[in-house]
């Protein structure tokens, strides 16, 4: 079998579609914790292929999960390359240290930095082949570059003369990749933030779209884990015998503390693993539970605990002549993409192929390859669509793909293995659960005068690779986040945080620590207004004194939900503002209640993202976040008894369905240089909102979530 | 042995009556446009049309359908509805609908069944149709925009249900 090397599949995929193929090199410096290897300085990074008819190839580095990276990052290429839109078209990067995030150093997508990362980037690749195709046409016309120009897929010069990119490609592939483009005066951007529609729609709306799920292979099989049923739990031994009477059936593997059952399809796996007989020893977690948990951290944050923010005079609360003490809970959750977890592999001597929708194509490729004894080189990773991740896909130990990894290898064929909805929600990596304890001293005046605060769960990334580069001072900024660097003016605002082993698997979920933090500081925030007899938009301005851009973002949103006007009876506004991932949104939440069905009308967003490539994913991205966020505020939660997972399937992990989605109207602040996140910031603060909004309809405090359960 | 027509074209299914539509449909006929997300017919990632209905294949045992009329996504153009679904598919795309898309094939046959049989939709009539397909993208107010601009963009008048074809060509269940 040959061996394929990056450099041979650039080269290939050059051939095959002739015309320009330019590159860029990974750049320096940066602690890593996953460091990819250097590529040699001959081999680019492609990420762009001109073909002779004239379509334009723009390699999307991030994983397509929903996001609109295959729209987004295109654009911003285009818009220096001043090239015909209508030819665009997108291709998946494999794995490949060429695509290494420019500010993480591994390839990844997470944090909602797709764009922000690339900003740069494509816009030099786009710049850089602009330059080249107009230096190849000067040369061809014998004319000075600077009598040329780009305009829509040609480069145009004297006389009349005209010449289509794609007539130009194979004569601008062979000139040097210039250095120090210049870049375009964003004044006289044509393409980016203009609203565009997604280039991925055709494939998406007749079924044609190949997710991880439906990838094809010669030789096929299909496999399903059995994994232990509690955390922790060891595999003791397994029963095959009646495995090997279903029809279909190829191979049981041992996979040291799992079972992998085999077979042609996916219904001969799953009858097989239910016949499948086996025994654990359910190990140190086998009585954990939720309930124990919630003592444990509750008790936990009375305590002293390591330091996150110094408060200057921490006994400013003690003395306070006015003390508001709350505290807050919310539970473990699960990502529930609508695409069961899924990785195909082919293992053969010198070298494995992977195919999956990942988050973390960088980590993962090091991490198949670490298992299967083969240089990273030695492992393709072919990126295919992921029908959602919101984190669950970025995992540092790549659990379902190294299951994928060894069951290939064992037995020699390719193997795709599926996760059900069931392996899935059971399956851990979890949003932690966390409780905070706040304590909040007010003056007589209701003038915040001291903070204190306990954050007490989990850490998602103790223990990972990630640990070194991001745990400070005993500090796991992803379990502060949010809190620590509060943008309200808080006087002597001491944080604490208690990091807790549960021996539940823990991840990064959308939003990550925001998903929690908001909620705590925005309806606690919410209170203080409410003791100290303001209203909640007005007490917070005062807190924001000076922070233009929280204000902006915060009066906007006021202004566009007319806060303050009336409403039908029986319904009530909530807002929130949160900062996260270099943005800033605010929501104001119309709500009523029926009987004890909370239902969100309407959700009026105000949102700050700076440059805006492309408001119409902008737009879609807030309403999945509002969507996202929802369904935790209102419903969703895992919990564990006697070691077990209680949930199992969408109907007891209840989420947001069409009828309970509210309008959502959104609001940008215009203007901004560069663009900051998008993804996540819109999660954040819809739990708050919506929990203020209750709170201003019946005047009590929901501090639990979900809000349903604690009504 | 179960026979049914499968986008038109009959099927002697010879694998096990307990096998679902839904697993009939992707591991033996490859058409992967009919997803699985649940299991158990709470997501509607993999509904398809029997006998024109949206039905929930990943519950229906192939058993259960003999002599029916399955439909997927990759056929529907090719159908009587196939005026509706391309409606349906350029409001899909006008109103910019998909994230990840792994939803949309079940969410277009669910808004495709609605509008075949109501061809102006009230907000309660898309809730009662749609709230079964579930989007945790959270695409659900492009996609009530776009089932009611799909409803304005419908041709004049739909066609008379086609009889199901008289001599389709027999073809063994054999994995694809």
């Amino acid at each position: 079998m040959k061996k394929i090397s990056r450099r041979d599949f650039i080269k290939s995929s050059a051939a095959v579609a002739g015309g320009l193929v330019i590159g860029f090199q990974l750049p320096e410096g940066g602690k890593r914790a996953f460091a990819q290897p250097q590529v040699a300085p001959s081999a680019p990074n492609a990420f762009l292929r001109i073909a002779k008819d004239g379509s334009i190839t723009v390699m999307v580095k991030h994983l397509e999960f929903g996001q609109g990276v295959t729209t987004s990052l295109p654009m911003i290429l285009c818009e220096e390359l001043e090239c015909d839109w209508t030819k665009v078209k997108y291709a998946l990067a494999p794995a490949g240290a060429e695509y290494a995030h420019t500010m993480f150093g591994m390839q990844m997508t997470g944090g909602s930095s797709s764009v922000v990362n690339s900003w740069d980037q494509l816009r030099t690749v786009g710049a850089q082949a602009r330059t080249m195709l107009m230096q190849a046409a000067a040369k061809q016309w014998n004319v000075d570059p600077s009598q040329v120009r780009a305009e829509n897929g040609a480069i145009l010069g004297p006389g009349g003369k005209r010449a289509t990119y794609g007539e130009l490609a194979d004569a601008a592939a062979k000139l040097p990749v210039p250095a120090g483009v210049k870049l375009k005066d964003p004044a006289s951007f044509k393409l980016i933030g203009k609203p565009t529609r997604r280039i991925d729609s055709a494939e998406k709306t007749d079924g044609s779209a190949v997710f991880g799920m439906d990838l094809k292979r010669k030789d096929l099989l299909i496999a399903m884990i059995v994994h232990p049923p509690v955390f922790g739990g060891t595999l003791k031994s397994f029963g095959a015998d009646k495995v090997k009477q279903v029809r279909g059936v190829t191979h049981v593997v041992d996979l040291g503390n799992a079972v992998a059952v085999v077979g042609n399809h996916f219904w001969a796996c799953k009858k097989a693993r239910e016949v499948l007989e086996t025994e654990w020893d359910l190990g140190p977690n086998a009585k954990l539970s939720t309930a124990a948990l919630s003592q444990q951290f509750r008790e936990l944050a009375k305590t002293p605990g390591t330091v996150a923010k110094k408060g200057e005079n921490p006994a400013a609360v003690d003395s306070a002549p006015k003390k508001i003490v709350a505290e807050y809970e919310v539970p473990f959750l699960a990502h529930a993409p609508m695409e069961p977890l899924n990785c195909t592999v082919e293992v053969r001597d010198d070298g494995a192929e992977i195919w999956v929708g990942s988050q973390f194509q960088g980590p993962d490729q090091q991490n198949a390859a670490k298992i299967l004894g083969f240089k990273p080189e030695q492992v393709k990773l072919n990126t295919l669509l992921a029908g959602g991740g919101f984190g669950r896909r970025a995992n540092p130990v790549s659990d379902y793909i190294m299951e994928a990894c060894v069951v290939a290898s064992k037995v020699k064929k390719p193997v795709k293995v599926v996760w059900t909805r069931e392996d899935d929600i059971k399956g851990g990596f979890y949003r932690p659960m966390y409780v905070h304890r706040v304590e909040v001293g007010m003056d007589p005046s209701g003038k915040v005068i001291g903070w204190k605060h306990a954050i007490v769960g989990p850490s998602i990334v103790a223990g990972t690779a990630f640990e070194g580069m991001m745990v400070k001072g005993g500090v796991d900024p992803t379990s502060t986040e949010g809190v620590s660097d509060t943008h309200y003016a808080i006087p002597n605002m001491d944080v604490q945080l208690h990091t807790v082993k549960t021996g539940v698997p823990v991840l990064w979920w959308r939003s990550v620590g925001h998903s929690h933090t908001a909620f705590v500081m925005e309806t606690m925030i919410d209170e203080l207004a409410a003791a100290a007899g303001k209203d909640p938009v007005q007490f917070r301005r005062e807190l924001l004194s000076g922070n233009q851009r929280m204000l902006r973002v915060l009066d906007l949103a006021a202004s566009k939900s007319n806060w303050g006007s009336a409403l039908p009876a029986g319904r009530a506004r909530g807002i929130a503002v949160h900062e996260s991932f270099g943005s800033v949104c605010a929501h104001v939440a119309e709500v009523s209640l029926q009987g004890k069905d909370i239902r969100v009308h309407k959700v009026t967003t105000a949102f700050d993202c700076g440059l805006v490539v492309n408001p119409l994913t902008v737009e879609a991205q807030l309403q999945s976040a509002i969507a996202f966020g929802l369904s935790a505020a209102l419903y969703s939660q895992i919990t564990l008894k006697d070691g077990q997972v209680e949930q199992s399937n969408f109907h007891n992990y209840r989420v947001l369905r069409l009828n309970e989605m509210p309008q959502v109207e959104v609001h940008l602040v215009p203007g901004g240089e560069k663009p900051t996140g998008v993804g996540e910031p819109g999660t954040p603060p819809i739990a708050p909102a919506v929990a203020n909004a209750l709170f201003a309809l019946t005047g009590k405090r929901a501090r639990s979530l979900p809000l349903t359960a604690s009504l | 042995m179960a026979k049914f027509f499968l986008n038109g074209e009959g099927i002697d299914f010879t694998a096990g009556n307990d096998v679902p539509l839904l697993w009939v449909i992707r591991d033996w006929f490859g058409l992967t446009g009919t997803k699985f997300g649940c299991g158990m017919a709470q997501c509607g990632a993999c509904t398809v049309h029997v006998d024109g209905n949206p039905t929930r294949s990943c519950v229906t045992p192939v058993g259960s359908i003999e002599g029916k009329r399955v439909v997927t996504i990759e056929h529907l153009p090719a159908t009587t509805q196939g005026a509706t679904y391309k409606a349906v598919r350029q409001a899909w795309i006008d109103k910019d609908v998909v994230q990840c898309g792994y939803c949309q094939s079940g969410q277009i046959m669910s808004a495709v069944a609605l509008l075949q049989k109501n061809r102006s939709p009230s907000d309660a009539d898309i809730d009662a149709a749609m709230s079964g397909n579930l989007c945790r993208c959270g695409t659900y107010q492009r996609i009530r925009e776009a089932v009611k601009v799909a409803a304005t963009s419908l041709p004049a008048a739909a066609s008379a249900p086609k009889a199901a074809p008289k001599a389709a060509p027999k073809r063994e269940g054999k994995k694809a």
